[in-house]
């Protein structure tokens, strides 16, 4: 489009008469004017990001300069003290994160299948609408939701069956309290499903029907025909999952509504934890000192860095798989 | 079992496939309609839960007084809601220009390293978790300030709004056929004019829902007000002074140990969902009369 129009920025015509129009007019068209406004929006967007990176490198130097590498792997957290280290709510972010891939995962590419091959056209309408509803609903709410319906439920039913007939594991070991890893990962699962579910499902409505056909034609039965075209899709659903991990890194209130928010490491997924956004939402007011604030944002430049390295390969996956496809792209 | 001869019709008529298969091929597909079942089992409980729980202490009350003292019953969010609303417009006055400008720009001028960086730290933005946007926020904001304060709120939302912003803008802008432009262009319009006057206008419709759709996360996001905006007791809307939200009263009632601002934190939260809810619903409106897309 543009290559067609480039040459209506300094005035069209034959080519001898260009040097004559550039001279004639103001050095700053109007065009470029507005063309420049735009771009200094735009760059705008990438100074924001600028921002960010330099902002919490700048507020967690303190921290840095203090324990260096050795806060993250240090389970020491005593303000008290003036000592910090955030191995614990590494463990409780990736473990909690883990609990949610473990069981959205499958949940999510099965109603992926579900809603772009099984379905009637209807129904699989009607569902991935409410998908979509469910991917609006603000995590508050799913935090509420899970401290006071899911966390009863879990303590009651749930708990008390893992450890009477799973003790044996170190997993599922201790107080049945309801809130706590396996809370948190559970209701991130419930959070995180929908970004799986319909990003996977505009994956395989995306692949070529001939696939299915061949399968169907060679006397495949309706499933493995479908594993053709799952197979097929694999790097962009692998895509959708990872983009989900993101989400489920950086979810803040939710869980820390539902995960107790201790900084002790335990085996058990029944006992309470923390993660790195739940430590920040629970201490950052209440912290006082230079250094105890600066290792909090330091947790905050760790998560952003987790998020971007996640985020990055999720994107270059669904990309990938969308053949550059748009608006697959845009659903990510 | 005796091969069929190469002539025999019974070589034409496909065999069944196998027990097995057919077995393998009726589970997958029930635990298909399973998997599609309980994704939307939870969204049914969690509406139901928000109504059970929070319906029978809304009133009109609710969105019209100020929050009681513990032990007083009665008491609203009325202060919360018009945060709320405060929060989100600062935010969207913020974010609005800068990210359609943005879109704009990428749609009609983004070729280029200079593009791709930009369409690359927009997808970044939109990946950086709410929290660490709420610390960034505090530091540029409420450190130079010296209080928490609406203003800071309001930055921290933005924020979060623009990636959505840019990228939808983007996309819509794209979508205006080009025979749009080229009638500009031939009737004598300088670019800019065929841009702002023609090609902006004939989008209106999309980048109005991408506006919306950022709104609407955007309402309901708690994390990075928590020490930006803080929150307030008192009915307060100048932009200097800390605010109350919605979704960070639903976080303090809901941790409280009193059962009767337990109780309110639930109609906080249904009021909330109603609230994004409406704006889902304008949304849909708005893309109905998308151009291209009826």
């Amino acid at each position: 489009m543009s290559d067609a129009l480039a040459a209506d920025r300094r005035g069209a015509g034959p080519p001898r008469f260009r040097r004559a129009w550039a001279l004639a007019r103001p050095r700053l068209h109007a065009d470029d004017l507005y063309r420049m406004g735009l771009a200094s929006l735009a760059l705008l967007v990438f100074a924001v990001v600028a921002l960010i990176v330099f902002e919490s490198t700048r507020g967690a130097s303190a921290s840095l300069r203090a324990f260096g590498w050795r806060f993250l792997v240090s389970t020491d957290w005593d303000p008290v003290r003036g000592t910090f280290g955030g191995l614990p709510y590494v463990y409780g972010t990736v473990v909690s994160s883990a609990i949610a891939m473990l069981l959205a995962v499958p949940l999510g590419i099965g109603a992926a299948i579900f809603l772009a091959e099984l379905a009637p056209r209807r129904l699989g309408g009607a569902v991935a609408f409410l998908v979509e509803l469910l991917a609006s609903i603000p995590s508050i709410v799913y935090g509420i939701w899970g401290l006071f319906v899911l966390a009863p439920f879990l303590r009651t039913a749930v708990e008390p069956w893992l450890t009477t007939h799973l003790g044996f594991l170190p997993l599922f070991q201790g107080f049945p309290f309801g809130i706590g890893m396996l809370n948190a990962g559970i209701v991130l699962a419930i959070m995180v499903v929908p970004t799986i579910a319909s990003i996977s499902r505009e994956i395989l409505l995306s692949t070529p029907g001939a696939l299915r056909q061949a399968a169907l034609a060679l006397g495949a039965t309706r499933v493995e025909a479908i594993a053709e075209v799952v197979g097929a899709a694999r790097p962009g659903i692998l895509g959708a999952a990872i983009l989900a991990l993101g989400r489920a890194l950086g979810e803040t209130m939710a869980v820390t509504m539902v995960i107790g928010n201790t900084n002790r490491i335990s085996a058990s997924l029944l006992a309470p934890g923390a993660t790195m956004a739940s430590v920040i939402a629970n201490e950052f007011t209440e912290a006082t000192g230079k250094l105890y604030l600066s290792a909090l944002i330091e947790i905050a430049l760790v998560l952003f860095l987790l998020t971007l390295l996640v985020n990055a390969a999720a994107r270059v996956l669904v990309h990938w798989a969308g053949g550059g496809r748009r608006d697959v792209a845009a659903a990510a | 079992m005796s091969r069929p001869r190469p002539d025999s019709p019974a070589r034409l008529v496909p065999r069944p496939p196998a027990l097995r298969r057919r077995l393998w091929n009726a589970a997958a597909q029930v635990a298909c309609w399973l998997a599609g079942a309980s994704v939307v089992l939870p969204l049914a409980l969690i509406v139901w839960h928000l109504l059970a729980k929070g319906l029978p202490s809304l009133s009109w009350a609710f969105f019209v007084r100020l929050p009681k003292p513990v032990g007083e019953p009665g008491g609203g969010m009325a202060n919360a809601i018009a945060g709320t609303l405060v929060l989100t417009g600062l935010g969207a006055l913020l974010a609005v220009p800068v990210g359609v400008g943005a879109g704009v720009w990428l749609a009609e001028y983004g070729r280029g390293r200079l593009a791709a960086l930009v369409r690359y730290t927009a997808d970044v933005l939109a990946g950086v978790p709410s929290i660490v946007v709420g610390v960034a926020a505090y530091g540029l904001v409420v450190v130079p300030m010296g209080r928490f304060s609406a203003l800071a709120g309001g930055v921290a939302l933005a924020v979060l709004m623009l990636p959505t912003i840019v990228r939808a803008t983007e996309e819509v802008v794209r979508l205006v056929p080009h025979s749009y432009r080229e009638a500009a262009l031939a009737l004598g319009a300088p670019r800019w004019r065929a841009v702002q006057q023609v090609i902006v206008p004939s989008a209106s419709a999309g980048i109005v829902t991408a506006i919306l759709l950022a709104l609407a996360r955007a309402a309901g996001e708690t994390a990075p007000l928590l020490f930006t905006a803080l929150g307030n007791r008192f009915w307060s809307l100048s932009l200097d002074q800390p605010i109350a939200s919605l979704p960070v009263f639903i976080y303090d009632y809901a941790r409280a140990p009193y059962e009767d601002w337990n109780r309110q934190a639930w109609t906080g939260a249904l009021v909330l969902l109603l609230l994004v809810a409406l704006l889902s619903a304008l949304l849909r409106l708005a893309v109905r009369r998308l151009p291209g897309r009826s």
